[in-house]
Parts: structure tokens; sequence; C-alpha cells
């Protein structure tokens, strides 16, 4: 089909039709209203459900009904909004249900503002809410990715009946770039009738589901979390997606950065080559599981003087980056996070002080 | 080749849609588009300013700073990036509310009355087209014809107003000519 010119909140509504999502429940926050908006008349021409909350609490457990209830479904809230529904992301994670988070990330802490920011990382990859849980974290750097991710989001919420996030930010939602919606990225949904509460009329069997995250039985518990670190660990071996941008150079640096902040510094590359100057970038797609191995291996080349994570945060990601460099290269950190976007003539002049 | 236009006015003079129009006919003319709006906390009658960057290749930094072009609808937004366009660029001026003409000397004026012109097609509604089809036709980044055809488009679901808008866009490319074929 032909390219459309979409704004990435628009384009995130309409990926997650095509990919037979028939449940939106949101509660509006900026920089991602556009979503809402756009779903609130394209869902029901397609006999879907939008629901507004009363709140991003309210809309957390309205995600974990239908989820339990073996529907597709998503959310999509900015960073105070996910906060809000981090409890129930955790019974979610908990009680096994597939559900589409998408956080198109604003500035923080607290109200912090409503431009583009990357500082939600550590609550996207670490947890948020409580306990031994982890979301699959898709990482899209422009509209057709947001696309492309939004669509697999919600086959792997079912692969791994889990939820699965998708964190962009205000840019990424608020741009306008050509789209195209990839049919074979739909899936049909799973069959869910062994686990989901999806009513016993509705079914074959007529066994009685349980959607549940309270195991007060030690064992049940302890197995119910062994359960989890099985998926986590599976997501590691089979899930992992990243690009590795100018890696076929002898680069000196290697820089890591992704979504919107990894565009600036793909341009930032482009002009250092010019100038003769050889530098790498591995954006990892995948936030969690995250690219470990490609990041160590791409560390190590022989050429490869220094790593530096950009990002626009105060230093996130940068964690895991040090955590997989193993202390191999020296690893270096430069971000903002106040809404301005650093431009690639700063990422050169940061790049270059490492040389 | 990457070009980047900044459409710079206040709230309201449809300074995203006529950003918006431009970036969909590179589109259809093939090229790698996108259409970047600053978005803050701004309020109805505020600054409102967007980029499109058209290229031939995968867009890299959408943060755009300086350039290559900038449609000025209104004075403070001359005021606040004459500068920053790059040398040899375009800087389209309304002097209808622009009582002044840039003082950089390193580029192309171009200086359109938009909102009068608009009035004289019927309303001063369409100054966004007006100053879109002048600066298209001035820049040549993409077919008339086409970019025509694409604001037709966009006003499909309102019919009563698409000859108001040709109308606007024949002037506006008109008058842009007209001052092409002064300065020749």
């Amino acid at each position: 089909m032909a390219k459309v010119l979409m704004k990435g909140n628009e384009a995130i509504g309409e990926a997650a039709i095509r990919a037979g999502c028939k449940n939106y429940f949101a509660y509006p926050i900026t920089p991602q209203s556009e979503v809402a908006e756009y779903l609130v008349k394209r869902l029901p021409e397609e006999g879907g459900v939008f629901l507004q909350g009363e709140s991003e609490v309210a809309v957390g457990y309205m995600i974990f009904g239908a989820a339990g209830a073996g529907e597709r479904v998503m959310t999509t809230s900015s960073s105070p909004g996910i906060s809000l529904m981090s409890e129930a992301i955790s019974y979610i994670a908990a009680a096994q249900c597939p559900a589409v988070f998408v956080n198109i990330v604003r500035g923080g802490p607290g109200l912090g503002g409503i431009l583009p920011s990357q500082g939600d990382y550590f609550q996207a990859t670490k947890g948020g809410g409580h306990g031994d849980y982890h979301l699959l974290v898709l990482a899209p750097d422009g509209v057709q990715e947001a696309v492309e991710m939004t669509m697999q989001a919600f086959t792997l919420a079912e692969k791994y009946r889990g939820p699965v996030m998708i964190m962009g930010d205000g840019l990424i939602g608020q741009m306008m770039e050509p789209v195209e919606f990839p049919d074979d990225l739909k899936t049909e949904p799973t069959n869910k009738d062994d686990w989901a509460t999806s009513g016993m009329d509705f079914r074959k069997s007529k066994k009685r589901n349980l959607v549940k995250s309270l195991f007060l039985d030690p064992t049940a518990l302890n197995d119910n979390n062994l359960a989890l670190k099985a998926k986590y660990e599976q997501m590691k071996k089979e899930e992992v997606q990243f690009e590795l941008y100018n890696g076929d150079t002898d680069y000196q640096i290697l820089i890591t950065s992704y979504g919107t902040m990894s565009r600036v510094c793909r341009t930032a590359i482009d002009m250092l080559k010019e100038d003769g100057i050889e530098v790498a970038m591995l954006r990892p797609k995948t936030l969690f599981p995250f690219p470990e191995k490609a990041v160590f291996e791409a560390a190590c080349k022989d050429s490869c003087k220094a790593v530096i994570s950009i990002e626009m945060s105060m230093g996130q990601m940068v964690e895991d980056v040090e955590r997989c460099v193993k202390g191999r290269r020296p690893v270096e950190f430069y971000g903002e996070c106040g809404g301005d976007i650093p431009s690639p003539e700063k990422i050169i002049d940061i790049i270059k002080e490492l040389l | 080749m990457q070009t980047e236009i900044k459409f710079a006015g206040f709230g309201g003079q449809g300074i995203l849609l006529s950003a918006k129009l431009l970036a969909y006919a590179a589109m259809k003319q093939g090229s790698f588009v996108a259409w970047i709006p600053s978005y803050g906390p701004e309020m109805r009658g505020g600054t409102a300013y967007c980029t499109v960057v058209i290229s031939d290749r995968l867009i890299g930094s959408p943060i755009i700073k300086n350039p290559t072009h900038l449609v000025a609808m209104n004075l403070p937004s001359l005021e606040k990036f004459e500068n920053d366009v790059k040398p040899g660029g375009i800087i389209f001026i309304n002097s209808s509310l622009i009582p002044v003409t840039s003082k950089r000397t390193d580029v192309t004026q171009l200086v359109v009355p938009v909102n009068d012109i608009a009035i004289k097609a019927g309303s001063v509604r369409a100054a966004n087209i007006v100053a879109l089809s002048a600066f298209a036709a001035k820049s040549e980044l993409v077919d008339l014809d086409l970019l025509k055809a694409c604001v037709k488009e966009e006003f499909a679901a309102k019919p009563k107003i698409i000859p108001l808008n040709m109308d606007a866009f024949d002037r506006g490319v008109e008058i842009a000519l007209a001052d092409q074929a002064q300065t020749a």
C-alpha cells in the first residue's frame, strides 16, 4: 500500500487497529493525546471500544480486565500517567496477561515538562511497579518503526503472555513522517481458552480459568516468579533487536543511543565521516531484552577506544552499557533532558573531546 | 541533498497546514520527508512554528537549528529566526504583517503581502495557501501542479472552500513568478 504522511501518535493508533486491537482505554496527557483523538473516531468504525478512564489508575485496571478476558488491548500515556498505571502493570505481569502499553515519554521527574525525554528508561526496563517482573520494551526511532513495533507488540505480548511497552518520546509522537502499514506484521490472536477468563459461554473448554496475582502459598509464588523468569530468559535469547550503524568501519568511538536521540547521533556520525573520523553507533531497538552481547562485541572491536552513551536523560541506559562492556573500554556519558534535544554539532563536539 | 524549511507565524495562521502540504507533496514526489512541529506550552494566538525536512536519503536528526529557508508570517517570527537561515536560502516575508525586510544580505528575500492577496481571493484565511504556493514557486522544491493537487485533496471534505484556495494558490504562484522575472 502507498505511503501516507502521519503523525507518530496517529500512526500508533492506526497500527493498533491493523494489528487487531479492539480495545483501547486511555486518559489524555500531552504529548500523546492524539492517539486517543484518533482512536475515538477510528475504533468504533472497526467494531472496537474506546473508553476514557477517570484516571490512569483506573485505565491500568481496565487494561488488566480486558487482557485477563483474552482481548487484544492497548493504552497509551506519557510519563506521569505511566507512573500511575505502574501498580496495574505489576499485577498484569504477575497474572501473565498480554497487553500493550505505549509511553510517549516527556520530561520528568514529577510533572516535569511536555517536551521529549528518555528519562523513563529505568522505569520501563527495571520495573516501575513492584516485584520481580520485566516488560518487553521496544524503542522506535521514528514513525515507521513506531508503527511496526506497535504491530509486533501485540504478537509479542501474546507469545509471552505479558505486558509489552513501546517507549517513544514526545518528538516521535508529534512529528509526521511517511509510513506504511505492513500487513505481514499482523498476526491472528492466539487461542486463550486455556487461561483467559473469557466466559465459559464463549469457549469450548469448560475448565474454570482464574487470572490472579495473589499467591499466598510461598511455593506457588516462587513457581510463578520462576515462570516469569523463564520467559525473560527466553526473551533474551529470541527477541533482542538492535542496529549497528557504520559498524563495518575501523571506528574509534562507539556510541550507544536509541530513539530520537539515535537519529541525531546518526547525522553526527555522517558529518564526522566527512571529516575522516569513523564513529559507530549501536542502537538498541529492544531496551529489554538489552542487546548485551552486541554491545560487548561492538565495544571490544580493536579500533574502538571508548564507548559513549548519549541519551535524553541524566544517565540511565549507560548503566546497562557499562554492565555489558564489562570494563573492557571506558564508558562515557552525555545527556540532556530539559526538553531541548542536543544538536548533531553538539554531539560532534562531545565525540571530538574523546578522541 | 537535504533541504529544511521553517514555517513560523502565530497560532491560527495555518502554519502547520502549509508545512504539512509541502511535506505531503514532497513525499508524493518520492522524497524522504519529516514534519516536525514545535510543540510547547503555547496558547492560542501565541507563536507557532514547524520545520519540514525534505531529503533524498533517510532523515537523521529531526532537530534543525539552521534551516535552509524560512517562511515568516509575522514580525516576531522573522526577528526570531532570520539569523538562523543558512546563507543562500530564501527568507519569505509576509509583508501584510511585517513592515520590514531582513537585514541579511546573503539570502534571497521574497516579500509578499499574503494577507492582502488572500483577501482579494476571498478570505484572509487562505493566507497560508498564498504563502505556500509563492514560496514553492520561488524555491522550486516541489512540482506546483502536484502541490496544488495536494491542497485540493486536503480540502476534499470542505468542497465549498476549494475554489477560494485554488485561487489563492494561483495568486501566490503568480506573484512569486513576477518577483522572479523582476530580479532576473
